[in-house]
């Protein structure tokens, strides 16, 4: 180790302005902005623009200012169960959808990996190929399937599976939300494990093989803890997001699908109440954050 | 928002749109909700002045306050529904409208200003563009087969649990509009349907919560195709949105036939009005717009276009004769004494109905 904290220091200028960069970034996009939610989640609503208060007026009247903010928000968060479920249904629906992205998505990112390398190219091309189009519009193509009159129970009476006088009830479920997730999603999944496993060292195998070992303990033994980088990258990537969603959960969801996302849209639109919506999206950053950077410091440690 | 560095940019963001105003090409922002005008009258409207119209729309009410409570929402003239209105004068979102620009405001209907006072004291920061009911709207040969040969004239045919079960084969929508369903079950339960009282929300909120198990969708726009489709079969929902579905049907010729009905227990009756933000930037292309619509033989296009009736008396000579006689639309005498409005939830009756509603929607 030549580079020592010491010499970092003395370093020149170009290069603090590299290390800088990121934490200016950090500190305009996300600290800025959360310092304001928090901020607007400790005062009350109010009919006016903007519809709380008190509102920040400059620094000469710091001190009311101060002295009109309370955790009121926060309390009423624990006194309606309301929240405390939605907070769950999201973590339950999130942590599914990551199982159900994992056993869908290994296998194929495997078999990518193990293609012959000429083909790669086109498989990884039409893993990302979704993406040219729209997200939304992906979603909306989900709703002409999924709904009663649509595609899948036309196909259904088609092939004979399903009686003529019988619709699917996919549509507006817990289900299609998984469906869409699931989908929306895959690449995300896809693309970590995927550039984990080529860098996978076939020979590995190859010794294993020769060592008397059955393929499928191989995989456990082998493959698999060397590719769980890339689990654990693509399951964070998934998880984290699917757990705020809120387009997925409002196009194909019942009215009965919890999410906090829409906890949220309805008590910033419906309830104009954004000192509460405010409260609810430092509670679910924080309920995110915290065992993100809890599982962080334990990666460190093993390595 | 009164801090010198925003004063700042206000100063700079007028001094720029002046100079852009002064340019060849003049704009109006308008924000108004979902297939609720005849695209051809914008065009007209482009022709004759030169005024570009950026047109954008809605579908909740609820979006359109949010954007103006935020402020610098950019746009110039908005639809909000009566409550929503006066909420939001309260919170000093509109500017007065100056009536000298508006000379088309003799042709409007004194009944309706009369009644639109009752939001916006004295007409001074909103005219009427469309009103009318929230009633049933149903796909005829649907409810039929599961209801039988019954007349569908009554809440109870949605209201009651018995009749609800039945309807949950062929699929039951609820309107997601809070401030207007609470107002018609406690005109249902025979009660003050204006009522803001704690226990009345919550009566109100059980109509609903017996119901929910039956429900398949609870939503405001959606419910339009899924009801000219066929995917489902009765709704509550705006006279003018079932009567477009009935359109759309027909024009799709899928055997659908669909009816709305005003039920013999009365209704709430609402206005979606015109208004100007108090941070519009094209305030006098805003006027222009609002008295180009005041024109009686435009607003009687937009009229048969949406099928939804309108507040400008001196057009209804040149409304289509199926949609001035048609009841749905524009209410005999004796069905408008039995329409009520209510007037705006706040604080805790807000906090009440939306936890109430929260908790209906999640059939909790």
């Amino acid at each position: 180790m030549a580079e020592t904290p010491t010499s970092f220091a003395k370093a020149s200028p170009s290069r603090w302005l590299i290390v800088t960069i990121p934490y200016l970034w950090l500190v305009l996009f996300f600290a800025a902005p959360f310092f304001i939610i928090f901020k607007i989640s400790l005062s009350d609503t109010a009919i006016a623009m903007p519809p709380y208060e008190p509102v920040f007026e400059g620094f000469a009247s710091l001190g009311d200012f101060l002295s009109k903010l309370d955790f009121e928000n926060y309390q009423s968060l624990w006194g309606d169960s309301l929240y405390l479920s939605a907070y769950l249904s999201s973590l339950r629906i999130a942590a599914i959808s990551t199982l159900l992205l994992l056993m869908i998505g290994y296998p194929m990112a495997l078999a990518m990996a193990r293609a012959p390398s000429t083909i790669r190219p086109t498989l990884m091309m039409m893993v990302i190929l979704p993406f040219w189009t729209s997200f939304l519009i992906r979603v909306y193509a989900w709703i002409g399937i999924l709904k009663p009159e649509g595609l899948l129970t036309a196909a259904l009476h088609a092939v004979g599976l399903m009686a003529p006088d019988q619709q699917v009830e996919i549509y507006r479920t817990d289900y299609a939300v998984f469906i869409g997730i699931v989908y929306s999603y895959l690449p995300f999944m896809v693309l970590p494990l995927y550039s984990a496993l080529e860098k996978l060292d076939g020979t590995l195998l190859e010794a294993a093989s020769d060592l008397g070992c059955p393929p499928w303990k191989a995989f456990w033994k082998i493959t698999f803890p060397l590719s769980l980088p890339g689990v654990i990258a693509g399951s964070m990537i998934c998880f984290i997001p699917i757990t705020g969603e809120f387009v997925i959960p409002d196009l194909l969801g019942g009215p009965e699908t919890l999410m906090i996302g829409r906890t949220l849209w309805v008590e910033f639109f419906g309830n104009r109440d954004w000192p509460l919506a405010s409260a609810v999206a430092v509670v679910l950053l924080l309920a995110l954050v915290v065992p993100i950077v809890i599982f962080q410091n334990q990666q460190q440690k093993v390595r | 928002m009164k801090t010198p560095m925003l004063q700042m940019f206000t100063v700079a963001a007028l001094a720029l749109a002046a100079t852009t105003a002064s340019a060849k090409d003049r704009e109006v922002h308008v924000y108004n909700w979902s297939d609720y005008i005849d695209p051809t009258i914008l065009e007209d409207f482009t022709k004759e002045t030169g005024i570009k119209v950026v047109y954008d729309v809605f579908d909740d009410n609820s979006l359109l306050e949010t954007k103006l409570l935020a402020g610098g929402s950019g746009y110039d003239v908005v639809v909000p529904t009566g409550p929503f209105l006066q909420r939001q004068i309260k919170a000093g979102v509109y500017a007065k409208l100056d009536k000298s620009k508006l000379t088309n405001i003799s042709n409007m209907w004194p009944d309706v200003m009369d009644r639109l006072a009752k939001y916006d004291k004295g007409n001074e920061h909103a005219v009427n563009y469309m009103w009318g009911t929230t009633g049933i709207g149903y796909n005829v040969a649907k409810i039929k087969a599961v209801l039988g040969d019954v007349p569908i004239d009554s809440w109870d045919v949605i209201f009651k649990p018995e009749n609800a079960a039945k309807l949950k084969a062929c699929g039951l929508n609820i309107l997601d509009a809070p401030d207007e369903t609470f107002a018609i079950a406690l005109n249902y339960l025979k009660k003050n349907p204006d009522s803001k009282d704690v226990a009345d929300i919550r009566a109100a909120g059980e109509v609903y919560s017996k119901i929910r198990p039956y429900a398949r969708s609870i939503n405001s726009a959606a419910y339009i195709n899924d009801l000219a489709n066929g995917d489902i079969c009765i709704t509550i929902g705006w006279s003018g949105d079932i009567l477009q579905a009935k359109k759309r049907a027909t024009e799709a010729k899928n055997g659908v036939e669909i009816k709305y009905v005003i039920p013999k227990e009365g209704t709430y009756m609402w206005f979606d009005n015109l208004a100007i933000p108090a941070d519009a930037k094209n305030v006098a292309e805003a006027h222009e717009f609002i008295n180009y619509l005041m024109r009686p033989e435009v607003i009687a296009k937009a009229s048969n276009f949406v099928q939804y009736a309108n507040g400008n008396l001196a057009s209804q000579k040149f409304v289509d004769k199926d949609v001035l006689d048609n009841p749905s639309v524009y209410p005999t005498k004796e069905v408008m004494g039995r329409l009520f409005t209510i007037s705006p939830y706040e604080g805790k009756s807000q906090k009440e109905v939306t936890s109430v509603w929260t908790k209906f929607k999640n059939g909790r």
